[in-house]
């Protein structure tokens, strides 16, 4: 107990230490702790940042970047890449971040950080940050290796594809953490989490291009947000425009869920 | 100076379920104050409201002068808990546990000295799942500290130490009052409240059944004073039975226990030396917290 009596006048309050600096105390150190916690997770970083490259050997490897004329003149992994990114914001948000923050919950984890004056928003902007940080580098690597093998298109409009990017993980995050509100276990959230994750990864060209859809599946697919984010991502990417049918879906899956997820969010 | 803590006819409803029935009690500072009850009694229902983690359905409590529903995060600045069912993340160092938990605070503890008090100095680099049962426990308490409570909140202390550990965390407990410290002790553990705790509140189903010293206790609960001894064959339970102050003579076999008030040993003593019966094992037995506990809520402490 020594220096005890010392510390408590030591630290006078500082004028400038104002509400905003008292409420996000303890934030960086727990993003710097949930960082070094997502890195010792091997199936984290295996389905983060090693899986959607796999794919991106794989099937570049069996079909090459020729361009082709059934993907409007460009190759098959010029194509296939915005479906890819789409891969890592869903995986991250729909399986990782649910499954990491019910666990979190049933272990009695954040039951210990309650009672704590950490404020609620810091658990939830920690785990948000950390999960935007390793699905940016999932993200840059897809990039850069399909760049260096494939000599992949890059965006026309790299700020659109950014800022839609931030939306779409925006709006999936709210999604994840709707699921982990309301399926109280690690387990639960997992199962419903895959269940809406997988289908969606096959059906909205996320692990195949849309293009080798036949016209119904296209059509019964359209309105999945897997779906709009990987349309909204190709047509950034090609220089077509923003698809503000794909924003305002978005924007709407983060706000409806977002509202719901911060009621029925429990700490216990 | 007000208690450290004062609560004036709390209750707390799940629905229909009354976890908390009219508790009135107060803890003065630099108190180590034990709560104790079988499981389910409301024991936890009662430090979660008192450290703001729940709300009450009615009646009034301040903690450090704060009320926990409306200042709660003001009132975990001051206050540590020790938690029970609450784990940290499975590859968290125990340096990083405590690092983290140390910023959450505006004058938080040195954290070497701290790990080095809690025994923990040389598992610093473990990670919390590979921790044995006994230095989660240590770890948990050393995080209930980090802020130099004024008041702190300890469930299930020593739940899962081996003997020499619990005795090493009393010797703490007092050294953490000793600086100052209020402290409120949940516990299933007769021994820890005998030597630890200044007072006592014993809850069961939801109420305060029994307020007071360890001692104030066993003397209130116990107005009645046993004696045990074996018999030999000389001896007769119509003896004792006719003697005045004498309430019941039992015989089990050799086995006899006598109960009466005041003087019983005096008596019993006297009545068989005049029937020259000199047993070895005379002796008056004293009721111990469990027995006191078992009499007052119905149920053993431990089941």
């Amino acid at each position: 107990m020594t220096g005890m009596e010392g510390m408590k006048g030591n630290f006078p309050l500082s004028p400038l230490s104002s509400l905003g600096a008292k409420k996000m105390r303890g934030l960086t150190t727990l993003i710097t702790m949930e960082l070094r916690l997502f890195l010792r997770e091997p199936a984290a970083v295996f389905f983060t940042l090693a899986f959607p490259l796999m794919l991106l050997l794989i099937f570049g490897t069996i079909f090459g970047n020729a361009p082709a004329p059934e993907y409007d003149g460009y190759g098959s992994v010029d194509v296939s890449i915005q479906g890819y990114i789409a891969m890592v914001i869903g995986t991250v948000t729909l399986i990782g971040l649910p499954v990491t923050v019910a666990a979190y919950r049933e272990f009695g984890i954040l039951r210990r950080l309650r009672a704590t004056p950490l404020h609620a928003t810091s658990v939830v902007t920690a785990h948000v940050v950390v999960n935007a940080v390793f699905s940016l580098l999932g993200v840059l690597l897809l990039i850069g290796v399909a760049k260096l093998l494939y000599d992949v298109r890059l965006p026309r409009m790299p700020l659109g594809v950014a800022a839609a990017w931030a939306l779409s993980f925006l709006a999936f995050c709210a999604v994840g953490f709707l699921l982990a509100g309301l399926w109280p276990t690690a387990r639960t959230a997992q199962a419903v989490g895959s269940a809406i994750y997988f289908p969606q990864l096959f059906l909205s060209g996320a692990a195949m291009p849309r293009a080798m859809f036949p016209d119904t599946l296209k059509t019964w697919t359209e309105p999945l947000p897997m779906t709009q984010m990987v349309t909204l991502l190709y047509d950034l990417w090609y220089g077509v425009g923003w698809d503000w049918g794909a924003v305002g879906l978005l924007s709407g899956v983060a706000i409806v869920a977002g509202a719901v997820s911060t009621h029925v969010f429990r700490w216990e | 100076m007000a208690h450290a803590i004062e609560i004036n006819n709390l209750t707390k409803r799940y629905g229909d379920v009354v976890a908390l029935d009219d508790v009135s009690l107060w803890v003065g500072h630099e108190e180590i104050f034990g709560i104790v009850g079988p499981n389910g009694a409301g024991k936890s229902t009662l430090i979660n409201i008192a450290a703001g983690l729940r709300t009450r359905t009615s009646g009034d409590i301040q903690v450090l002068g704060l009320d926990p529903d409306r200042s709660a995060r003001r009132l975990r600045e001051r206050i540590g808990i020790h938690l029970q069912e609450a784990e940290l993340q499975d590859r968290l160092r125990v340096h990083e546990a405590v690092q983290l938990y140390a910023s959450f605070y505006a004058q938080p503890r040195p954290t070497t000295p701290l790990l080095e008090q809690w025994g923990l100095a040389d598992k610093r680099d473990a990670e919390f799942r590979q921790l044995s049962g006994g230095q989660k426990q240590r770890l948990f308490i050393a995080l209930a500290l980090i802020n130099n409570p004024e008041l702190v909140f300890l469930d299930e202390l020593t739940a899962r130490l081996d003997p020499q550990a619990r005795r090493l965390s009393w010797d703490l407990v007092r050294q953490v009052r000793a600086c100052g410290t209020t402290v409120i002790l949940v516990t299933h553990v007769m021994e820890e409240i005998e030597r630890l705790c200044d007072r006592v509140a014993v809850i069961d189903h939801g109420k305060l059944v029994a307020l007071g010293t360890p001692e104030e206790l066993t003397h209130r609960a116990s107005g009645e004073q046993r004696v045990h001894f074996s018999a030999n064959g000389r001896f007769h339970v119509d003896m004792l039975n006719t003697l005045p102050g004498i309430t019941s003579v039992s015989r089990n076999g050799a086995d006899i226990v006598v109960t009466g008030d005041r003087y019983l040993m005096a008596c019993v003593a006297n009545t068989l030396a005049t029937h020259e019966i000199d047993p070895p094992d005379l002796r008056t037995e004293r009721d111990s917290l469990d027995d006191i506990f078992l009499r007052l809520t119905g149920t053993p402490l431990r089941d």
